[in-house]
């Protein structure tokens, strides 16, 4: 500690260097944030299914073609399967496309028989749900996103369902109640949710009818779950409408991955980013010690051994790379509310602040020991004749 | 007899400059007795420097015996002569060499970063040194705030923090106008009448040898003769 009077005052002994040096360093570091958040959420997406007693059934060739709603009675008949419920993908929006809303049409007795336990819903609220048939339950934080209250019409435009009645894209329910999770770790993803029934949307929609998007199944023992996927999948086999059956968290992996290998894009960019960084704090640092090459040698002469000259080169470094890195990742945590607007489930990773540092050290070692090694290898009386 | 606290025998230097080698110091035999305030003088090139360098222990000889403050500098390692320095001897440079970015303090405290000694007992001891100097006032002064007889001053309380018997002076006074520069020979003069240290300055001007004990004149590597000055 006693030596970071010196090292902070050789940071600012160019004020404009250090000043883009560190700037450079702490937008890499917010990228590094923001983009191994994203990253993140992608290799462990959160469902809202959490539970490792949970299967979800989609069609065995894409997740887009549906299946028909007679598997759901063959399904049931599974020994070990305890509950199914079906679902299909509404593609809902409101007012405008970037108000993405997850509105799920649900077959509420079995939904909530899943997901016992996971929704924080009064009694009232879940009653006046149950008995409006164009009822839905939207999930409190979206309720509060865009200051809907209780009692008032929602109007909501699907990207995918016309109505049977005129054609239209756009669907109207009424809020009749809201609801929370209870796992913190799911409210993200489930924080744009808005849940009705599944009735109003089969009998209303123009096409599709009998039809389902997927099917999600509680089993009643989880180490079975392998061998009552394999049972269900083997009730389709060689039909027109095979299935696949897998983890709740296996098929949001594969849900994810729909859009590509994101993670191999965000980390080879940030790669990238790195790599550059390590080139131009690098040269600034090289540059730094080589302007103060007489200054070095008076440490020196008033005793430094080499070993300190070495430390004092890697602390100020380190002092760069760790302050810019702090700036950069308290920065990018500012940043996930906005990414969490337009990716759902993105929450910070417990890894992100230590890993982060971690790397800010890494960097700082390789960029510090050149010229601290120069700085090693300074031979005193020489460099002081420099100075004469 | 005084104690002698720098002896040299047979003191040989070479350098190396490509595939040439470069003899500076042939065979020197010096003693210099505890308290005394030596002037080196001599034309350029004639080894002056490169014998300050060998008493303050930032170089080493090619052979011969270096003796300085009863320790054999010739048989050290380069680290085990950064930590003798650092509790053995002061240097004063022609340029300061001070740190730009410190302030007067900062810079005098830099010694005392080698001890463990507390922040607090870092600064009062600084402050007692620029006080002696008698340039408490502009502690807090950075260099480039200071006149060159100011800066010098500093570099002389930071030669002086960590209480060396010995400073070595390179051309103390070569870039100050004749009134700081007698000013800092009289404050060195003290330094050594008053408080006991051993001083060694090279210099060209004969004005700045009067203030020693001793001149020592040297040409090609070698002492030329050893008279005693009154002071």
């Amino acid at each position: 500690m006693k030596y970071l009077p010196l090292l902070w005052a050789n940071l600012w002994r160019k004020k404009t260097r250090t000043i883009f040096t560190l700037l450079s360093v702490a937008i890499a570091f917010l990228l590094f944030g923001a983009l191994g958040t994203i990253d993140d959420t992608f290799e462990n997406p959160r469902t809202g299914l959490t539970g490792v007693d949970k299967l979800i059934t989609t069609n065995k060739f894409s997740l887009t073609l549906l299946l028909p709603f007679s598997d759901v009675q063959q399904i049931a008949t599974v020994p070990g399967v305890a509950v199914v419920t079906w679902i299909t993908w509404f593609g809902a929006y409101y007012q405008e496309s970037k108000n993405f809303v997850f509105a799920l049409p649900i077959d509420t007795p079995t939904y909530f028989d899943l997901h016992k336990d996971e929704f924080v819903v009064s009694d009232a609220e879940m009653a006046a749900f149950r008995n409006t048939r164009a009822g839905v339950l939207v999930n409190s934080a979206l309720m509060k996103k865009f200051g809907w209250h209780v009692g008032q019409k929602l109007p909501l435009h699907s990207t995918i369902w016309t109505q049977k009645s005129d054609g239209s894209l756009d669907w109207t329910f009424d809020i009749v109640g809201t609801f929370a999770v209870k796992d913190a770790t799911q409210a993200g993803q489930q924080a744009s949710t808005v849940l009705f029934h599944y009735e109003l949307f089969d009998e209303g929609r123009s096409f599709g009818k009998g039809q389902v998007g997927w099917l999600e199944e509680r089993v009643i023992d989880p180490s079975q779950s392998g061998q009552i996927a394999q049972q269900i999948d083997a009730l389709f086999a060689n039909s027109p409408n095979e299935t696949k059956t897998q983890p709740a968290k296996d098929f949001a992996m594969s849900f994810v991955k729909q859009f590509g290998d994101v993670g191999f894009v965000l980390r080879a960019i940030l790669g990238a980013v790195f790599f550059t960084l390590l080139f131009l704090t690098g040269n600034t640092m090289m540059q730094s010690v080589r302007e103060r090459t007489p200054e070095l040698a008076v440490l020196k002469t008033l005793g430094f051994s080499d070993a300190k000259v070495v430390g004092l080169v890697i602390g100020e470094s380190l002092l760069l790379c760790l302050l810019a890195a702090a700036v950069g990742l308290a920065a990018s945590y500012t940043l996930i509310p906005v990414i969490r607007s337009v990716l759902q489930g993105v929450m910070t990773p417990p890894w992100l602040m230590p890993g982060g540092l971690g790397l800010a050290v890494l960097l700082a070692l390789l960029v510090g020991t050149p010229p601290a090694l120069r700085a090693m290898r300074l031979n005193v009386v020489d460099a002081l004749m420099e100075k004469r | 007899m005084s104690e002698t606290i720098v002896s040299l025998r047979n003191v040989v230097k070479h350098y190396t400059r490509g595939k040439q080698d470069v003899p500076v110091l042939d065979g020197l035999d010096l003693d210099i007795a505890k308290g005394e305030f030596v002037a080196l003088m001599g034309p350029s090139g004639s080894g002056k420097t490169t014998l300050l360098n060998l008493i303050g222990g930032l170089d080493s000889p090619t052979s011969g015996e270096l003796t300085v403050a009863g320790e054999r500098l010739d048989r050290m390692s380069s680290g085990q002569l950064a930590r003798w320095r650092a509790h053995h001897v002061g240097f004063v440079f022609q340029f300061y060499n001070l740190m730009p970015m410190l302030n007067a303090q900062r810079n005098v405290e830099l010694p005392l970063l080698l001890t463990h000694l507390s922040a607090s007992q870092r600064a009062a001891n600084a402050l007692a040194a620029l006080t002696l100097v008698g340039i408490a006032d502009r502690a807090k002064h950075k260099p480039s705030e200071l006149s060159g007889g100011q800066a010098q001053r500093v570099a002389i309380a930071r030669a002086l923090v960590a209480d060396a018997p010995l400073l070595v002076c390179d051309e103390p006074t070569g870039d100050l106008d004749r009134k700081s520069a007698d000013e800092i020979l009289h404050l060195l003069q003290i330094l050594n009448r008053e408080h006991g240290k051993t001083i060694v300055i090279v210099t060209h001007d004969p004005k700045a040898a009067e203030f020693g004990s001793r001149s020592l004149h040297m040409d090609k590597g070698a002492l030329l003769d050893a008279g005693t000055l009154a002071a």
